[in-house]
């Protein structure tokens, strides 16, 4: 549906997206992650016509729509688009901006689309409305209405939740996937949000310095990071050293471990085990100990920074009841379903 | 706190908005006294052709500038072009070309005796009635020359209505399948037009105004009809009622501009993403962009501006004497009393509205800040009247009462032309000082007051250094609009009393056209004044804006 074969993107001479490929099956949704500057807006332009390619390939139902020699116009790529700003036209109302795009159509069938539409997003009654009348909810609600009315094969969305209140966009996430979903619509999302992600995707990518690092599902993503940056960027975490015994133990300060899947380290290597605050569950009972160096409220959990014995600092989710003070002494125990290692550098 | 009519703050406000409104009071209570043989006359003579060449001025006004401003803008707020960043505040010169001056430049170039008519002829050999030349003076040269100064009203709402307009809007039009040509009439020019019509709006109004140039040219308007009906019928009721139905077109004008302004304000709600990238061509068509944008300018004002230095150079040794030192002193001390006397009525008004936020303190002076819409011509007749009558009764008084004649103290004196210059440029300085102000937020007084200061010390040290710029536009703002004001001066200056403005036109009638190039060459200097500061506010909103 939508394919990605080794794209680069370039802005005068500097490469900001270099050799990324991926592909979403129809009515995926797949999200791109990243710290600020990584290109992954200029990945999503780029699907939309907006940046060439400097090379690779991209293809929308199997039609190239660029490539080093092709470039085919935003306008005859039939992507929909909703912004960051939204960009609604202040001088439309709410049904003309939604009919906007459908100039191919008839007067009966343009309001047929716009009533579907309005109903879609939770908005029957605000056709007439002018943009400035709407919250910031709404007008993300039409935005998306917008985009999908002219049927496109993809559509993109541009950070469309960073301009709402934090109360809002979880919610507007979930509802919006539910209706992409019913559409059968194949999506890329862009955001620098994980939650965000999380919500909508199917599949989520993570970008750094203009490379995608990793394209894998949500779960995965969590629990099998590829690299360093990947742990560190998706969920929060902890490395602690520990070296590996026989190729399927690892021992650390916090006990041995034994790995399930298969690994390209040997006995004797030194790595770095990521462990979560989920991984480190809080026992009275415990023989090992660590000390509480902060702690921050969460209401039904507290989530603890502790300090082991041999200095290092971890991360531990523990009910909300499980009340202790800074400096305490603390039992702690490590409950790992699985080990993720990376080779010490 | 005092409330109600024991408040100083209201009567402080209230008096001198009425005062300044009162012209204007006067131009249309003067419907009431019928003058039947009169408009008789009028009407079977004249009366047609001033409503009718008023309209098509106005109407043609609008028009040319509409294009000039509009394209202009379009252009260097969308392509990257050699020279686009000079040529955008090169575009604002012709503000500082008054009209009639321009007029008058144009009228010697391209007149029978001038330079390009003859040389045409020395080049073909024909003579005269041989060949067809446009003729400057008439009804289309005056729209013409008027599209040429006026357009920079319509150049520079356009073009920050379209800086402001946000990138993804143009994407989001070609995501939904829009070309950018189709962008450009579908979604950029729409959301533009309020701005434009705000544009065109002022320029017709100023059109509507023009005295000047309109007199030179020989066409009849309103404002040529108000001056031969006061001067040459000596009918100043029936003068007064022209001008009231003059004032009545431009008010139209004026809700129009009003209605589109408030249009501007909803159509930029949360339009503050990122600007738009500048559109990458050939060389080719920069360079043909480059000419189309140089065109408004080289004829605007580099032309007409090269050809009133070169008379001043062939003649300066006669011209640049006593009597000019006199002229400039005369205009520049009456600028700047002008100038002085509008800011302080601009501040004390600000401070009314900001202290008092009530329709008793708001109406006055929103109705005497009206002034600007009013053509100057129809201002001097409404001080005229009331001033002349004040004076004869005044005289009427000393006479009886201490055998003295009193003359004319009102109405003969720079009182007159001060009132007149107040109402007509009041909004010119109330604009700036209440700019200023709304930078002064209330919680900043709070927050100083909280920090141990008097309400005077508070203005002295927060209000006045915050204040201090927009008093200086505001001042250098009126000096300049009154320096170059032409039909209010002429018919309220005192006897004898020659300013700048007065004398470049009444060589210019005279067609001594190069000895009024001096007096002319220095109003255009100064008026650069301005134009400079608003191309360094444009330049500024510009790096802000990349």
């Amino acid at each position: 549906m939508l394919d990605l074969q080794q794209v680069a993107v370039a802005y005068g001479g500097h490469t900001v997206v270099k050799d990324v490929s991926l592909s979403l099956a129809q009515g995926q949704i797949g999200c791109l992650v990243g710290p600020s500057g990584c290109g992954k807006t200029t990945l999503l332009r780029a699907i939309a016509g907006f940046e060439p390619v400097a090379s690779g390939s991209i293809r929308l139902q199997r039609q190239l729509v660029s490539s080093d020699s092709v470039q085919l116009a935003p306008e005859r790529r039939q992507v929909g688009m909703v912004f960051q700003d939204f960009a609604l036209f202040p001088h439309l109302n709410v049904a003309d901006n939604i009919s906007f795009g459908l100039a191919q159509q008839s007067k009966a069938d343009k309001t047929a689309t716009v009533k579907r539409l309005l109903q879609l997003v939770g908005l029957p009654d605000l056709g007439q409305r002018y943009i400035h009348q709407l919250s910031g909810g709404q007008q993300q609600r039409v935005a998306l209405a917008r985009a999908l009315a002219p049927q496109p094969k993809v559509l993109l969305l541009d950070e469309p939740f960073s301009s709402l209140d934090t109360e809002l966009r979880e919610g507007l996430a979930r509802e919006i996937r539910q209706i992409l979903l019913q559409l059968r619509i194949t999506a890329v999302m862009v955001t620098h949000d994980q939650n965000e992600a999380f919500a909508m995707a199917d599949m989520i990518g993570v970008m750094e310095f203009g490379r995608l690092q990793q394209w894998a599902t949500p779960y995965e993503l969590y629990h099998k990071p590829v690299n360093r940056f990947v742990a560190d960027f998706i969920g929060r975490g902890v490395l602690i050293p520990g070296t590996v015994l026989d190729g399927q133990q690892v021992q650390t300060n916090l006990g041995t471990f034994t790995q399930r899947y298969a690994s390209v380290v040997q006995a004797g290597d030194q790595v770095d085990v990521l462990i979560r605050p989920d991984d480190i569950v809080h026992d009275d009972a415990s023989g090992i100990t660590a000390q509480v160096v902060e702690k921050a409220f969460r209401g039904s959990h507290i989530l603890y920074q502790l300090k082991l014995h041999s200095g290092e600092l971890v991360q531990c989710l523990a009910l909300s009841h499980h009340n202790h003070a800074i400096g305490e002494q603390i039992g702690i125990r490590l409950d790992l379903d699985h080990l993720v290692l990376f080779p010490r550098s | 706190m005092l409330t109600g009519w024991r408040d100083i703050w209201r009567w402080a406000v209230l008096l001198p908005a009425l005062l300044l409104a009162l012209p204007v009071v006067v131009i249309f209570a003067s419907v009431f006294n019928p003058q039947t043989e009169i408009w008789l006359h009028l009407r079977q003579t004249v009366l047609a052709d001033y409503v009718l060449n008023s309209l098509l001025l106005a109407g043609g006004t609008g028009l040319g500038a509409l294009l000039l401003g509009t394209g202009s803008a379009w252009l260097v707020s969308q392509y990257q072009f050699v020279g686009r960043r000079v040529l955008q505040w090169l575009l604002l010169l012709p503000l500082a070309m008054p009209a009639y001056i321009i007029a008058y430049t144009y009228t010697g170039m391209l007149d029978f005796a001038g330079p390009l008519q003859t040389s045409l002829r020395e080049l073909t050999g024909w003579r005269y009635g041989d060949y067809w030349f446009p003729e400057i003076r008439s009804l289309g040269g005056a729209i013409l020359m008027l599209s040429l100064v006026l357009y920079p009203y319509v150049y520079m709402l356009a073009r920050t209505a379209f800086y402001e307009q946000s990138a993804s809007l143009f994407e989001a039009s070609r995501t939904l399948g829009l070309t950018p040509r189709q962008h450009f009439w579908r979604v950029a020019l729409p959301l533009a037009r309020p701005a434009i019509l705000t544009g065109t709006a002022l320029a017709m109004m100023e059109a509507f105004a023009d005295y000047g140039t309109v007199q030179y040219f020989g066409v009849t308007t309103f404002t040529t009809g108000i001056f031969r009906t006061w001067f040459g019928m000596g009918n100043q009721a029936a003068a007064a009622q022209l001008a009231a139905m003059l004032t009545g077109f431009v008010l139209v004008l004026l809700l129009l501009e009003r209605w589109s302004r408030r249009k501007i304000r909803y159509y930029h709600q949360g339009q503050r993403s990122q600007a738009a990238n500048l559109r990458r061509v050939s060389l080719l068509r920069q360079f043909g962009i480059l000419l189309l944008c140089c065109l408004p300018v080289l004829f605007g004002f580099i032309v007409p501006a090269l050809q009133l230095c070169s008379w001043a150079l062939s003649n300066y040794q006669v011209t640049l004497n006593q009597q000019f030192a006199s002229l400039v002193w005369n205009s520049f001390t009456l600028a700047a009393m002008a100038a002085v006397l509008a800011v302080l009525l601009a501040l004390l008004f600000a401070y009314g509205k900001r202290l008092r936020r009530d329709a008793l303190v708001q109406a006055p002076v929103r109705l005497a800040a009206l002034g600007y819409a009013v053509p100057g011509t129809v201002i001097a007749i409404g001080v005229m009247l009331p001033l002349a009558y004040l004076d004869g009764r005044i005289d009427a008084l000393a006479e009886q009462w201490f055998g003295v004649r009193t003359g004319l103290i009102f109405s003969g004196t720079l009182f007159a032309l001060l009132l007149a210059y107040s109402v007509r440029f009041l909004a010119v300085s109330l604009h700036s000082v209440e700019t200023g102000l709304e930078r002064i937020k209330p919680s900043m007084d709070n927050a100083a007051r909280s920090l141990g200061f008097t309400p005077l010390q508070v203005l002295k040290k927060v209000h006045v250094p915050l204040l201090r710029s927009s008093v200086l536009t505001a001042l250098l703002l009126v000096f300049v609009d009154v320096l170059k004001e032409l039909p209010a001066t002429l018919i309220l200056r005192p006897f004898n009393f020659n300013t700048l403005a007065v004398r470049t036109y009444e060589l210019a009638s005279d067609e001594r056209l190069a000895d009024a190039a001096l007096p002319a060459l220095a109003i255009v200097l100064v008026s650069l004044l301005p134009v400079i500061l608003l191309a360094r506010s444009v330049k500024a909103a510009n790096e802000g804006a990349h």
